[in-house]
């Protein structure tokens, strides 16, 4: 089976969870002898893209010959779409970051209409703008590279998705790892929902990553529920051996917060949850990784209450960073308030950590061997956090199933559903 | 001639309140009292009253030939003393009849027996005296929380002077043997031992309305007949059950009342079966054969051994921690102390804390407060932390100079008070009604607290 995938961003070049789902997933189904062409607006040259191809669109012109040499040459393809954008960025937040790194030449000039796009390190005055210039870019991929099923990670690449059924044919496959009220809460974005819907309507399966996100897209999107389908994701056995040598340097225990730091992953409640059980023990420190719109909030709420000499703040981490973090913490929280999925606590259990998450969140639907809370319930939040801190028995119980319980969500696994899906439409 | 021994087990326990840490040290007020008077009430309606009744109807209809055998654990009286006393009152009317045995157990239905002989030989003792106080029976059988046995557990037992114990007729421990046999404990001869016939007890309690099971549904004549299926020479078909059975865990809907209703009158006269109970049937039949245990046997699961209560990592160390200050309890010797060491000792709290079924539950889910073994870990060891350090306080200041207490006693004083209508614990032991009022009040305002 040939599959043409259309995404966003790739590892490294990650702002969250979105890009290790499609590395792991696209690694799982060329496991399970799958063709991947997978398109993303912009590469680096540095994406790892083992055994399968990653296509930049920034080499793609609308009607050239040449490529298909290319992608015979490498067994991977890789489109890259000159763009810097960031899956979960409104288009607002968008236009502030286009405007100041814009360089000074028009864009308008090199409109949808040019004969080959140029992109690198250039930025579109509008989200929308770019999404519509992947979508052209796509129909022109789809034209050049065989393939049998057309699959699309998040709203950015619905309308790609689209266009490309529509001038190959094929079926369309679009992935929901968020909706826009997951990102948003209640200020929805009209024009982010329209895009989602559309690609929603015109799919012929949905697929989403919880049972959660698939009530929103049944519910919200009045999407019919036979046409959406729950593939969990899954996490990357863990390959970093040195992390086995990592010592926190201060005594006391570590207790984690680690995403960015907005609305919807709930940081507020992790610090009144930190402050509930620092006034009744001293020998616990709280970090905060990660950045994001609430952080300055967040210092300041610190502040006032008086705990900065016991909660730390790091901001974003990656990579490696994020490995010695866990191997330091001895509890890893995620209040998210509206999680899709959250791969994170998966990454903190790989690395024997015990995890508190929010019911609210579409992990806790697989996880047995996790502490789940209501993200608002900060009195539950608490109480987790200093029953594993206290009672040894806790700890150990995870050492002894959590891990094994994540080396069992294999890619391998979601990428076999994922096909299962595909042969529902073919 | 052949008997059948009908056992009930009647036991709710005190589940415990969400109290999270930054309770400890604050308020002792560990049991969810709504919870569990709800609890009560709804089985009580659903379970116990129709089920008292109808034993007392089939005695009245079957005379002296209709036999049936019930264990009340601790928990069980004082909260129906408290909250449904209509049920102690029917147990008394069948206690009056002369048809029914009353089996001792645990007090607190604790597994005592593997944590600390003595405290398993004081709630014995204590179990023996409530029920000779409420029903007028002294116990000479004994039913072990959860049927758990060994030969250890049989020792103590027959050294308690009871003559019959009751326990599972675990395959792995009879082997080839049947259980339909009177058998005696190999450690001490003089306890007789009465094994469950699991399948057709089993039969009733999980499978009675289970339509996708092939012998669905179960009638008086079916059942009658499986009984008559089993061996010319063997004696006795032991079924315990739960009282909750009927009606409750099996609804009326499902006809366990009709089935049971009916279930005498075919015995008598479609087969050579007679009802008796433990303690008769020790003295009508002769063991065939001692049979020994070395490691604890119990009716759970198909592995009928302790891992739904012992053995995790989680279970393991609240029980150490609980037995481990027992002396520290045994020296405060305060009634309210002593109650909650009993109440934090029940069954129930380790079973929530059990990680064996995360894929099947059900049964297991039954009145269970907790989502997961973690929650209800976290909980009980924070009341349980609680228990430890009022414990552990109450031992300091007997020792310590007097002016020192004033700073902390205040407020211990000020919040153990209200509770301590625990003068309501020996005014349970006097009359029945009585506390339930004082209690109901004396909790309210806590709760808002």
């Amino acid at each position: 089976m040939r599959v043409l995938m259309f995404g966003w961003e790739f590892p490294p070049h990650i702002t969250g969870g979105l890009g290790t789902a499609c590395f792991g997933l696209t690694k799982g189904m060329v496991k399970l002898g799958t063709d991947v062409i997978f398109v993303v607006p912009k590469a680096y040259g540095d994406e790892l893209h083992p055994g399968f191809r990653l296509i930049n669109a920034s080499d793609i012109t609308m009607d050239f010959k040449d490529s298909q040499q290319q992608e015979f040459r490498n067994k991977i393809n890789y489109i890259e779409i000159g763009s810097n954008l960031i899956p979960y960025m409104e288009p607002e937040e968008f236009e502030v970051l286009a405007e100041k790194e814009t360089r000074k030449t028009s864009e308008k000039s090199k409109t949808i209409f040019s004969r080959k796009f140029k992109f690198s390190g250039k930025y579109g005055k509008n989200l929308m703008q770019e999404v519509s210039r992947y979508a052209v870019i796509a129909s022109s991929i789809s034209t050049q590279h065989g393939f049998d099923v057309i699959h699309s990670h998040d709203w950015l690449t619905y309308p790609a998705g689209i266009a490309a059924k529509k001038i190959s044919g094929k079926p369309l496959v679009i992935h929901v790892h968020a909706t826009e009220f997951d990102r948003s809460g209640k200020n929805v974005n009209t024009s982010v929902f329209e895009i989602e819907q559309k690609g929603m309507q015109e799919a012929d399966r949905v697929i989403t990553v919880s049972n959660l996100t698939r009530q929103i897209v049944i519910e919200k999107y009045g999407i019919n529920h036979e046409k959406v389908v729950t593939v969990h994701n899954a996490v990357e056995p863990s390959d970093r051996q040195e992390t086995a040598t990592i010592r926190k340097h201060v005594k006391e225990k570590v207790v984690t917060f680690l995403g960015r730091v907005t609305y919807q992953k709930g940081p507020d409640y992790f610090v009144e949850a930190a402050h509930k059980v620092l006034k009744r023990d001293e020998n616990v420190r709280f970090v905060m990784a990660g950045s994001g719109d609430l952080l300055n909030r967040m210092v300041r709420r610190i502040a006032k209450l008086k705990m900065g000499t016991k909660f730390h703040f790091t901001g974003f981490l990656a990579g490696a960073e994020v490995d010695t973090m866990f191997a330091m913490s001895d509890v890893y929280v995620m209040p998210s308030v509206s999680e899709p999925f959250g791969i994170s606590p998966l990454e903190a259990m790989r690395s024997n950590v015990p995890v508190v998450i929010s019911k609210q969140s579409g992990v806790s639907e697989i996880l047995k061997h996790a502490i789940k809370v209501d993200f608002w319930d900060i009195d539950a939040m608490a109480d987790a956090i200093y029953g594993i801190l206290h009672y040894d028995g806790l700890s150990k119980l995870f050492a002894r199933f959590g891990k094994e319980e994540v080396d069992n969500l294999k890619w391998d696994n979601a990428a076999f559903n994922v096909l299962e899906v595909y042969k529902t439409v073919l | 001639m052949k008997f059948i021994n009908l056992c009930f087990q009647v036991h709710q326990p005190y589940r415990l309140r969400t109290y999270r840490f930054f309770n400890i040290g604050q308020d002792h007020q560990y049991y969810d009292d709504y919870q569990n008077r709800h609890i009560i009430r709804l089985v009580t309606e659903r379970s116990y009253l129709p089920a008292n009744r109808m034993m007392l109807d089939m005695i009245h209809e079957f005379g002296t030939s209709f036999k049936v055998t019930f264990s009340i654990s601790g928990p069980a009286l004082e909260q129906l003393l408290q909250h449904a006393p209509e049920v102690i009152h029917g147990f008394q009317e069948l206690a009056a009849t002369g048809c029914v045995e009353f089996t001792g157990e645990t007090y607190a239905h604790s597994l005592a027996s593997l944590g600390s002989k003595e405290e398993f030989i004081r709630q014995i003792e204590k179990h023996r005296d409530r029920i000779n106080d409420l029903f007028g029976q002294r116990p000479v059988t004994f039913r072990n929380t959860e049927l758990i046995f060994d030969d250890q557990i049989g020792q103590t037992v027959a050294e308690l002077g009871f003559s019959t114990m009751l326990t599972e007729g675990a395959k792995h421990v009879l082997g080839w043997k049947s259980p339909n046999f009177l058998y005696c404990s190999a450690a001490n001869p003089k306890l007789k031992l009465l094994m469950r016939n699991f399948r057709l007890s089993d039969d009733i309690i999980f499978r009675f309305s289970n339509r996708d099971w092939t012998e669905w549904p179960i009638t008086t004549e079916k059942f009658v007949n499986w009984l008559n299926q089993v061996p010319e020479n063997e004696e006795v078909v032991n079924l315990f059950l739960n009282y909750e059975t009927l009606g409750e865990q099996q609804r009326e809907e499902t006809g366990i009342f009709d089935f049971f209703y009916t279930l005498p009158g075919a015995v008598f006269s479609r087969s050579t079966y007679n009802f008796s109970t433990p303690g008769e049937l020790s003295e009508k039949l002769q063991p065939v054969a001692p049979v020994s245990v070395l490691y604890p046997i119990s009716w759970a699961d198909e592995e009928k051994d302790l891992t739904a209560w012992l053995g995790n990592e989680l279970q393991d160390e609240a029980f150490g921690k609980l037995y481990g200050i027992e002396k520290e309890v045994m020296a405060c010797g305060k009634p309210d102390v002593i109650r909650d060491w009993e109440r934090l000792q029940t069954s129930d709290h380790f079973y929530y804390m059990c990680t064996k079924w995360f894929s099947d539950g059900e049964v297991h889910k039954y009145f269970n407060p907790y989502d997961s073994p973690y929650e209800a870990f976290i909980n009980y060891m924070n009341v349980l932390s609680d228990f430890i350090i009022r414990v552990k306080e109450k031992d300091e200041p007997a020792k310590e100079a007097k002016p020192e207490k004033r700073v902390t006693k205040p407020k211990t004083k000020a919040k153990a008070k209200p509770k301590n209508k625990g003068k309501a614990k020996p005014t349970t032991k006097v009359a029945a009604r009585k506390p339930s009022v004082k209690k109901a009040t004396a909790t309210k305002p806590k709760k808002k607290n």
